[in-house]
C-alpha cells in the first residue's frame, strides 16, 4: 500500500520536473537512478557486492552509440542493442564471479570489468579516450524527434519507469524472496534444496541488464559513450549512490542517485570544484558511521518508530 | 529571420560596418557571455584551469568590461575531464544561461563533446589547449576556432628541424591510448615524407612507471632521436628513465608535447638540451614579457601557451563582436576569419576557414641549469617555425567560407 502511494508521487514527480528543473539534468539524475536500481537488486536484497558494474554501464552505452551511428538503427533498437550486449556479457561475468563470496566475488566483478575497461580503451570503434562523440539521437520508431529535450525526456522517464517496474516486480516476487532468503541465510537456502548459485546468477544478468539499460539510455542523451562510464569510478560511485540512498530499500538508489548527481552537478560550477572529490569523500565516511540505513532507510525508520 | 540573417552575413563580412543591418540584430539577451570549461583540479589543471579564467578575466578587463554598450560576463566550470559533464555543463549553458562562446576547452574527449552540442547550438567554440587535430579536420565545424597549437603543429615543428639537421633515424615511445596514437602517426608521417625513417616503436601503457625495458629497446635500435609521443607523467618517467640509461647522451631524445611547467618541473640535468615546440613562450620579447608579468601578478605563475591563447582569442571574438554589431556567431566567425588576429601571442597569424587559428610556433631548447638565471627561465628559442609549415594544409570539406 505504501509502495503504491510512493510510486504514485513518484510518477507525478516525473512528469512535473522537465518544467521545474533544467530537462537534461533530470535525465541525467534519472540513468543514474535506474543504474544504482539494478546495483541495488544486487548488493540490497542478494547480499552480493558488485564491484564492476561500470563495465556493463559501459557496454550499453558503447553498444548503443555504434548500433546507431554506425548501422543507423532507431533509439529504440540500439538500446535493445545495448541491453543485450550488458545482459550477455552481464551472464558471463555472473557465471565466473557467483563462484565466489564476499570480497572475492567484489575483486572478481572488479578484475573482469578491467577487461572490459582495457577493451573499450583500445578497441578502435571507442575511440579510445576520446569518446564515442555526436551519436545521433535520432526518431523513436522512426516518427517522433528526439533531439526535441522534452520528448527526449518522456522518453527517458519511461525507460527508467519499466526499468524500477522490473526491479520492483522481481524483489516481489516469489524468486525474489529466494533472493532475500539467499541473502540472509545462504547455508539453509541451500539445504531448502535451492541452487543457490543459479538463483543469484539470474538476480547478476537481471541487474546487469538493466545496468545496460541506464547506459544506453544515458548515451542517448548526452550524445556519447564515453570511458568514464567503463571506468572502475563509476562502480564505486553506484555504491555510494545506494548506500547514501539507503542500500535495500526501493526508494533509496532513486534518492541516492539525486543527491550524487546533485552534488557533482552543484560543485562542477561553484568555488569548491577543486575539493569535489574531497566531499564526495566525506559525505561517504559520514554516510558510514552515522546513518547507515542510508536517507531513505533512516527516514523509515524513524516514521515507524514515530508514526505507527 | 533566415533571410535578414543571411543579408546580415553577407553585409558583415562585405563591409564589416554594416551599420543598420547590425543595430538589428545586436546582442543576444543584452550581454555577451563567455563559458570558460576546463580541468579545474586535475591532471590539466595547471595547463589551462583557472589560470585560463584568469586570462579570460584580463581580457575582458582589456577590451573595458562592456561591448556595444553591453556587458560581458564570464562563468566558469570544471569538466573534471569527463566528456559527459562537460557537455551537459555547455548544453545548460546555452540552452537556459545565454552563453554565446565556450573558451577553456583541454582534453580531446571533453573538446569533442562540447563542439557538437556548441555547433548543434550555433555557438561558438574557442579551443585554447586540446591537442587533437579533429577539431578542424575530421571533426570541423564551421563554429570551431582552434586556437595554441595541434598535435600537427607539434610534429611539424619538432621533428622537421631534426631531420633537416640529419637526424634520419627515429624511434617512437608512445603513450598506448589515442592521443599517443594520433601522435605518432602525425610525426611518422612527417618523417617518411621528409626522407627520414622510422626504426622502431614501442607502446607503454599510459601511468607506466617503469620504462627501462621501452627504453632499452630504443638503445638497440639505433636510432638517431628516441621521440617521446606522451605526455604529463608519462613523458616526465620516460624522460628520466633515458636520462639514467644515458640514452641522452648516444641518441636526441625530443618530447612531442611537453607544456612549460612540464619542463620547468623537471631537473635541468635531465630535461636541459631537449627540444620542443611550443606555441608561446613568456621570455619571447618585450611584449610577452609584459603579459606575462601581468599574469603572473594575479594568478602567481608564469602562463602556459593555452593560457596566453585564451587571452588572444577572448580578445579577437571581443573584436569581431564590436566589428560585427552582433553576437550571433555565424556574423562574428565570419569577421574573426576576416581579420587577421595580432597582438602578443598571435604573431603572423590568421584564422584559416576551417577554424584552425595559424600562427608561428617555436622550436624551443630547454636550459641546462648554467644557462638559466631565474626559474621561470626555462627555454631558448632555437627557431621560429611560420605557421603554414607547422599547421600545414587545410582540408577542402572544411572549407567553410567556400561553401557559402
Amino acid at each position: 500500500m505504501k509502495i503504491s502511494k510512493s510510486a504514485v508521487a513518484l510518477v507525478a514527480l516525473g512528469l512535473v520536473a522537465p518544467f521545474v528543473l533544467y530537462p537534461v539534468f533530470v535525465m541525467k539524475v534519472l540513468c543514474f537512478a535506474l543504474f544504482a536500481c539494478a546495483f541495488n537488486l544486487l548488493l540490497g536484497y542478494v547480499g552480493l557486492l558488485s564491484f564492476g558494474h561500470a563495465a556493463f554501464l559501459g557496454t550499453g552505452g558503447y553498444i548503443t552509440g555504434y548500433m546507431m551511428m554506425e548501422a543507423g538503427l532507431t533509439p529504440e533498437l540500439g538500446i535493445l542493442c545495448g541491453t543485450g550486449a550488458a545482459a550477455a556479457l552481464g551472464a558471463v561475468y555472473g557465471k565466473l564471479a557467483v563462484k565466489r563470496e564476499g570480497i572475492y566475488f567484489a575483486m572478481v566483478t572488479l578484475a573482469l570489468a578491467q577487461l572490459a575497461f582495457f577493451v573499450y580503451l583500445q578497441a578502435p570503434f571507442t575511440g579510445g579516450e576520446d569518446g564515442m562523440q555526436g551519436v545521433p539521437r535520432g526518431h523513436l520508431f522512426g516518427l517522433i524527434d528526439l533531439s526535441d529535450n522534452m520528448n527526449m525526456y518522456y522518453f527517458v522517464f519511461a525507460i527508467f519507469l519499466f526499468g524500477f517496474w522490473v526491479v520492483n516486480r522481481t524483489i516481489h516476487s516469489p524468486f525474489g524472496q529466494i533472493l532475500k532468503a539467499i541473502r540472509e541465510n545462504e547455508p539453509r537456502a541451500i539445504s531448502l534444496g535451492y541452487n543457490v548459485n543459479d538463483y543469484k546468477w539470474a538476480a547478476f544478468v537481471i541487474s546487469s541488464a538493466l545496468a545496460g539499460l541506464a547506459g544506453s539510455t544515458k548515451t542517448l542523451v548526452f550524445q556519447l559513450a564515453s570511458l568514464t562510464d567503463a571506468h572502475w569510478h563509476m562502480s564505486g560511485e553506484v555504491v555510494l549512490m545506494t548506500l547514501l540512498g539507503g542500500m535495500g530499500t526501493i526508494f533509496g538508489p532513486i534518492v541516492g542517485a539525486g543527491a550524487v548527481v546533485t552534488i557533482q552537478n552543484y560543485l562542477s560550477g561553484g568555488e569548491l570544484g577543486n575539493y569535489i572529490h574531497i566531499i564526495m569523500g566525506l559525505i561517504f565516511v559520514i554516510c558510514v558511521l552515522a546513518f547507515r540505513s542510508g536517507i531513505v532507510g533512516e527516514f523509515q525508520k524513524f516514521m515507524k518508530k514515530n508514526f505507527s | 529571420m533566415k533571410p535578414m540573417k543571411k543579408s546580415l552575413l553577407t553585409a558583415a563580412v562585405a563591409t564589416a560596418f554594416a551599420v543598420s543591418g547590425a543595430q538589428a540584430a545586436g546582442i543576444s539577451d543584452d550581454k555577451v557571455k563567455i563559458g570558460v570549461l576546463a580541468d579545474m583540479g586535475g591532471v590539466y589543471s595547471d595547463i589551462c584551469g583557472k589560470g585560463c579564467v584568469t586570462a579570460v578575466e584580463m581580457a575582458v578587463e582589456d577590451f573595458g568590461g562592456t561591448v556595444l554598450g553591453k556587458p560581458i560576463e564570464i562563468v566558469s566550470a570544471d569538466d573534471q575531464n569527463k566528456a559527459d559533464i562537460g557537455s551537459a555543463k555547455v548544453r545548460e549553458w546555452v540552452e537556459s544561461e545565454g552563453v554565446d562562446a565556450v573558451n577553456g576547452l583541454v582534453a580531446s574527449s571533453v573538446t569533442g563533446a562540447v563542439t557538437k552540442v556548441l555547433t548543434d547550438n550555433k555557438k561558438i567554440a574557442l579551443i585554447s589547449t586540446s591537442a587533437s587535430h579533429a577539431f578542424t579536420t575530421k571533426a570541423c565545424s564551421p563554429y570551431n576556432a582552434h586556437w595554441t597549437y595541434n598535435v600537427v603543429a607539434l610534429a611539424n615543428g619538432t621533428v622537421k628541424p631534426m631531420l633537416d639537421a640529419g637526424k634520419k633515424k627515429w624511434f617512437f615511445i608512445t603513450a598506448d591510448y589515442a592521443f599517443g596514437h594520433a601522435l605518432e602517426k602525425v610525426a611518422t608521417g612527417v618523417i617518411n615524407s621528409n626522407g627520414g625513417e622510422v626504426v622502431g616503436a614501442v607502446r607503454a601503457p599510459l601511468g607506466t612507471t617503469d620504462f627501462s625495458s621501452y627504453v632499452l629497446q630504443a638503445q638497440s635500435s639505433g636510432a638517431d632521436v628516441v621521440a617521446l609521443a606522451n605526455a604529463g607523467a608519462d613523458f616526465v618517467n620516460s624522460l628520466k628513465t633515458a636520462a639514467e640509461f644515458g640514452l641522452t647522451e648516444t641518441a636526441d631524445v625530443a618530447g612531442l608535447l611537453v607544456f612549460t611547467h612540464n619542463a620547468k618541473a623537471l631537473d635541468p640535468n635531465i630535461a636541459g638540451g631537449m627540444k620542443l615546440t611550443t606555441g608561446f613562450y613568456w621570455d619571447m620579447d618585450d611584449e610577452t614579457r609584459a603579459w606575462s608579468k601581468r599574469f603572473k601578478e594575479r594568478h602567481g605563475t608564469i602562463p602556459a601557451m593555452g593560457q596566453a591563447g585564451a587571452y588572444s582569442m577572448t580578445m579577437h571574438y571581443l573584436n569581431a563582436i564590436k566589428e560585427a554589431g552582433t553576437d550571433d556567431a555565424d556574423a562574428v566567425m565570419a569577421v574573426m576569419k576576416k581579420n587577421k588576429p595580432n597582438d602578443f601571442f598571435a604573431r603572423n597569424a590568421e584564422l584559416r576557414a576551417d577554424g584552425r587559428m595559424v600562427h608561428d610556433m617555436y622550436q624551443v631548447r630547454i636550459k641546462k641549469a648554467d644557462e638559466r638565471s631565474n626559474e621561470d627561465d626555462i627555454f631558448a628559442i632555437e627557431q621560429v617555425i611560420p605557421g603554414d609549415v607547422a599547421f600545414g594544409p587545410m582540408m577542402d570539406q572544411c572549407n567553410f567560407t567556400a561553401k557559402k
